[in-house]
């Protein structure tokens, strides 16, 4: 059974996925970057 | 057909050409909100001014009232990881998401409703135990369908999700201070819709995690992978069922494992920013400190994420030896820090010592899944988060009483802490020997064959 063959709909699908926790996290990483250069100020 | 069929876990098992590569973003999609949790203390100080709003007026909560509402929490993400971990395991992940996006979800809500009624018992109830067992049961829903997913990578696996814990802090403290900025007015503080508003972004969030999560079909493997024809000798193919893992040695000595990692770890996240203050007068100022918190915390994140993968190429073992070895070195050493007056020391030690904090929650469900097989590791792992619970209490205490008491036998600030770290230290050499003495456990706890094969097509 495959597992990592993914049909162009389901790259799409993957795309989305990631996006959709991916984006929120790195704006989080970056807000907490911004705070975090405080410290070498 | 019954109404909510669509949750049972038959109605989860992927397809042919399923790729396995979304299922980490389902269990992020949890992960990431329920890790909102150690963001909690935010709404704390906005809570103290409910009635008087500019500055705490009579009939305001105080903080040490406020405080309870998260060690509720935590409380009951242990207890409830621990009592509904076999319910999790059989019921498959989608019953378990959407169980926890109830709980977490309406735990907002119900908050929300004892901030505009001023009632402090609701938002125990609410976001202290629905929420709380929300945070359980979420923590423990993805763990086992993930290692089913890559047995080839375990340790990267769940250390993906627990990332996502770490992760949810730092999208929630922000998110949190945004939206009660928006919802304030110079008469009203705006906790209660935030609480609404956060209530149902997460409820969304993690409904899309249930939706899109699969579970394997029976004896699927990745393509071209095969179990190793030696594994290695702490691994082990056969299951051992939940609650005769209980009866076993090795369970107890990775509760401690966990418990004394953890407890090293949580007593000084919770005082780093005071610690930093104290230890370097004059030279952290209290933004700085705030920076210092917020890089701890994206090395608690990432070492979730590193220390897990390393562990699938060095082992679990020797990743925990890891942790207790240069976590003694370092917390001995931290004391020297502010003797040599050196900021950037400080600062390095602390924040592997942190990643190290991190990796120790990640790698566990691996470490799980090689001593006891992966059949009811997700509810086992429930069991063993007791120590987090555990750990939750005594981190805190050693550090805050430790330091009460060295400045009140006349130690400088800037020393309070130095017995604190070696204490520390000795409490990670104890760790180091739970972990030396883990051996593989006894044939004589392993389910049947027969019994553990039926189990696993039944998956």
């Amino acid at each position: 059974m495959s597992s990592q063959r993914p049909s162009g709909t389901r790259t799409l699908q993957l795309i989305l996925a990631w996006s959709f926790v991916g984006i929120p996290l790195l704006w989080g990483v970056l807000q907490t970057l911004r705070n975090a250069v405080k410290l070498f100020h | 057909m019954r109404p909510l069929s669509f949750l049972d876990r038959d109605r989860t098992v992927a397809g042919p050409g399923f790729n396995r590569w979304m299922v980490p973003p389902a269990a992020l999609c949890v992960h990431l909100c329920i890790g909102q949790a150690y963001a909690f203390s935010v709404f704390n100080l906005p809570m103290t001014r409910l009635i008087g709003v500019t500055n705490s007026a009579h009939g305001d909560w105080k903080l040490t009232d406020l405080g309870w509402i998260f060690t509720l929490a935590i409380f009951f993400l242990g207890v409830s990881a621990a009592v509904f971990g076999r319910w999790v395991e059989e019921g498959g992940p989608r019953r378990a998401m959407f169980a926890a996006a109830l709980c977490f979800g309406g735990g907002f809500l119900i908050s929300a409703a004892g901030v505009y009624a001023h009632q402090i018992w609701v938002i125990y109830l609410g976001y202290g135990v629905l929420g709380g067992i929300g945070l359980g049961v979420g923590y423990i829903s993805p763990v086992s369908t993930l290692i089913k997913w890559f047995p080839d990578r375990p340790g990267m696996a769940t250390g993906m999700a627990i990332m996502g814990f770490g992760g949810g802090a730092l999208i929630a403290s922000p998110l949190s201070v945004w939206l009660m900025a928006r919802f304030s007015t110079p008469t009203h503080v705006g906790v209660a819709e935030s609480f609404i508003v956060l209530g149902v972004v997460y409820f969304i969030f993690m409904m899309v995690g249930a939706a899109i999560v699969r579970v394997p079909a029976p004896g699927w493997r990745p393509q071209g992978w095969s179990p190793p024809a030696q594994q290695p000798k702490l691994v082990t193919r056969a299951n051992v069922y939940v609650y005769r893992a209980l009866r076993t040695p090795q369970f107890w000595l990775i509760w401690w494992v966990l418990c004394l990692n953890v407890t090293a770890g949580i007593g000084v996240l919770g005082q780093a920013s005071a610690m930093s203050q104290e230890m370097f007068p004059g030279r952290v100022s209290a933004v700085a400190a705030a920076g210092f918190v917020g890089l701890m915390s994206l090395f608690n994140m990432a070492g979730r994420f590193l220390w897990a993968s390393a562990s699938d190429a060095i082992g679990r073992k020797n990743t925990y030896f890891c942790f207790f070895l240069f976590g003694t070195v370092l917390y001995a050493l931290v004391p020297n820090t502010g003797r040599v007056g050196s900021v950037g020391l400080f600062v390095l030690f602390f924040v592997i010592i942190i990643s190290m904090y991190g990796g120790g929650f990640s790698t566990l469900p691996a470490y799980l899944g090689d001593m006891f097989g992966t059949r009811y590791v997700g509810a086992i792992h429930g069991l063993l988060l007791t120590a987090w619970s555990a750990a939750g209490v005594f981190g805190p205490v050693l550090v805050n009483y430790i330091r009460a008491y060295e400045i009140a036998h006349g130690v400088p600030k800037a020393d309070a802490y130095n017995v604190t770290m070696y204490l520390m230290a000795a409490l990670l050499v104890v760790g180091f020997f739970c972990n030396l003495f883990v051996r593989p456990v006894h044939e004589r706890h392993h389910m049947p064959a027969v019994e553990g094969e039926a189990t696993l097509l039944a998956q």
